[in-house]
């Protein structure tokens, strides 16, 4: 293990020292806001006994309660139709040859370069217009709300899912899709039997990210949100401003959970997708070490 | 010489018949302008360097190309372009392209399955063709569980489980390493006989192509040069690329004197059949093998011979390789190692000799 790549002496303690320091950067804010969370005081950085109030207050506070099930609307809604959208994207920038495909591919970019504020104030823009013109045509009363909060995470969440689709993509053959086709599969069927599978596990990482994305989103959905509808999130900033109590702990607690689990599961699909096949290389090695029948063995058969 | 050359190719339907094919990539033309009739249950070989279009042409019998212009017909159905799902061919892809997420059972079954084959039939048909590769006991394995040999077996079932009325190989032995090959063309011979379907297969491996086809094609840069039975086309090659594409080679550069005539560039006139014009720029095909070597004075009075110094000699074991350098060519003279006999020594002068049977006269 001593190899000379390897840091020693004082090197060794300032490194590790410094990667100690660096995680204690990153988890402090959260051990204190967990902390404080079970916090029995109305001042939000003061302890006070331990107490669960605060979550139960979480889930008594209807408009929080409200908030909570726009953002889990939003966030599946969103998740699933910019899946869809953002995979088909990419098995056509991946697969197909059409004329404007480097223009397409690199406007596809343009959601995830953008600043969130840039996108938003266009969110804002685009509805008012895009609302009164319709009104204006179909007499409608259109009003910002699950709609257009919707609408806007589609249109980030597209770019994310087509970029983590795309890398799994890349890395399959087209071989694969015309072996299919030679078999008599379809177009479709080649999709689904063949094209699907292989890219599954990116489908699915992408999803998740959409998901965690949704969720987390402040700044766009602020400006695309109306009156009749906000995320959680935003009710959450929206709060701060109304004076804190160690409610807003709690609801972070909660919301932090959420996204750790959703960014952990996006992760361990992208670890399988990534190895492949870790349990069936045990299989193969448990297979080479008991082979069905080699020569040798029939032989000793025969000569007992 | 057992059923080669007697394919009676006019008079049933052909498996394959390509008339005037030309599929151009932009302003790249892959294959240009060819014409070709494969026999039922004919191994055919479609054979050239790589890029000379012989994949293209593959693709496009596979129906994963559409021929630009020209007609391809399957059996006497026009099947241009009819999409790869609805033509009565099966592909072994070139690296096998098994279905990573897919059994072995699961990979053969695939094509059967997409054809809507009853269940309790696909069972059988799918154990009888694991068991014509000899895969049993494999069936549940993964591709990345299996080994070269036993993932091209599985490409061979997958395809052959349908019954194809033509099996298309892309390269099929291409990554399988030496001796692994050698035994898969014995392999694919014996079952492409005991199947009786006929084989197209593309490779650039000049002596799997002898090895293993009743006809080669010889193709390069898009143009199919020459079709016929091995030893034709070892025999009698056409031009100057297809002898030097199959096999070792000599070639004397020369021109046409008449038809029974040739002039080589150091001035002499020899016999040399052709039917070419009178002047025709051509090369006399000497194979290493085929050329005779004596002291300059002792050539025997039925040879034809030309003389130069002996640079070096090469020691394969079972034969000896001579290099003889004239100032105009250089040849390669290959006897085989037997004891006694004329053993010049290097720097010595020496003829070159030759019959008139053992040369062709062909286009430079």
């Amino acid at each position: 293990m001593s190899s000379t790549v390897q840091p020693r002496g004082t090197t060794k303690i300032a490194l590790t020292a410094h990667s100690w320091l660096v995680y204690l950067f990153f988890f402090a804010p959260i051990f204190v806001l967990i902390v404080f969370s079970f916090s029995d005081d109305n001042n939000v950085g003061r302890w006070g006994g331990f107490t669960l109030e605060w979550y139960q207050d979480f889930v008594e506070h209807n408009q929080l309660q409200n908030a909570v099930w726009v953002s889990v609307r939003v966030a599946l809604l969103s998740t699933v139709i910019s899946v869809v959208l953002g995979t088909l994207a990419a098995l056509a920038l991946e697969r197909f040859k059409f004329r404007g495909r480097k223009v397409f591919d690199a406007l596809l970019y343009l959601p995830i370069i953008i600043p969130d504020v840039t996108m938003a104030v266009m969110m804002l823009l685009f509805f008012s217009e895009f609302f009164d013109l319709l009104d204006a045509w179909f007499g409608l009363d259109l009003q910002k709300g699950l709609g257009s909060i919707t609408i806007s995470h589609i249109a980030f969440n597209i770019s994310f899912v087509s970029v983590v689709v795309r890398a799994r993509l890349a890395g399959m053959s087209e071989v694969l899709e015309e072996a299919a086709l030679d078999l008599y599969a379809t177009r479709w069927k080649t999709f689904r039997y063949v094209t699907f599978p292989q890219i599954v596990p990116g489908v699915a990482g992408g999803a998740l990210l959409a998901l965690t994305l949704s969720l987390d989103d402040v700044v766009i959905t602020q400006f695309a949100a109306g009156p009749g509808a906000t995320t959680l999130p935003v009710f959450v900033f929206g709060l701060i401003r109304r004076g804190v109590t160690p409610l807003i702990n709690a609801t972070s607690v909660l919301m932090l959970a959420a996204s750790v689990i959703l960014v952990a599961l996006s992760l361990a699909f992208q670890q399988f997708s990534g190895r492949g096949g870790r349990p069936s290389l045990r299989a193969a090695r448990e297979a080479v070490s008991a082979p069905p029948k080699t020569n040798t063995q029939i032989k000793e058969g025969i000569n007992q | 010489m057992s059923d080669r050359g007697d394919h009676q190719v006019s008079e049933q339907i052909a498996a394959v018949k390509l008339t005037a094919i030309t599929k151009r990539f932009g302003s790249v033309v892959a294959v240009d302008n060819v014409d070709l009739e494969i026999a039922d249950g004919e191994f055919f070989a479609l054979l050239g360097p790589s890029g000379c279009g012989k994949t293209t042409t593959l693709r496009m019998v596979a129906g994963l190309e559409f021929p630009t212009e020209g007609s391809l017909k399957i059996f006497g159905d026009e099947a241009g372009t009819l999409p790869p799902n609805r033509r009565p061919v099966n592909t072994v892809f070139q690296d096998y392209a098994l279905f990573p997420h897919m059994t072995v059972e699961a990979n053969v079954a695939f094509g059967l399955k997409m054809q809507r084959v009853a269940k309790h039939e696909i069972t059988g048909r799918v154990q009888e063709a694991i068991s014509l590769v000899r895969l049993e006991g494999l069936e549940q394995r993964r591709s990345r569980q299996l080994s070269g040999g036993q993932r091209q077996r599985v490409a061979l079932a997958r395809a052959l489980v349908n019954r194809p009325k033509v099996l298309l190989l892309d390269e099929p032995l291409g990554a399988l390493d030496l001796k692994l090959r050698q035994e898969m063309q014995g392999e694919l011979k014996a079952l492409q006989r005991e199947v009786g379907i006929t084989f197209v297969f593309v490779t650039h491996d000049q002596e799997e192509a002898l090895t293993m086809a009743d006809r080669i094609g010889v193709m390069n840069e898009g143009e199919l040069l020459q079709v016929g039975t091995p030893a034709e086309i070892y025999e009698h090659p056409v031009n100057r690329f297809v002898a030097n594409f199959i096999g070792q080679t000599n070639l004397l550069d020369a021109s046409v004197v008449s038809n029974d005539t040739v002039c080589l560039a150091n001035g002499v006139h020899i016999p040399g059949k052709s039917d070419l014009p009178v002047g025709t720029r051509v090369a006399v095909c000497l194979r290493p093998e085929r050329a005779g070597m004596h002291p300059p004075e002792g050539v025997p009075a039925d040879q034809q011979s030309v003389v130069g110094r002996l640079e070096s000699v090469t020691y394969l074991g079972n034969a000896l390789v001579y290099t003889v350098v004239l100032d105009w060519v250089r040849l390669e003279v290959r006897r085989e190692n037997q004891p006694g006999g004329y053993r010049p020594h290097v720097g010595e002068e020496v003829a070159v000799s030759w019959t008139l049977d053992a040369i062709s006269v062909v286009r430079a």
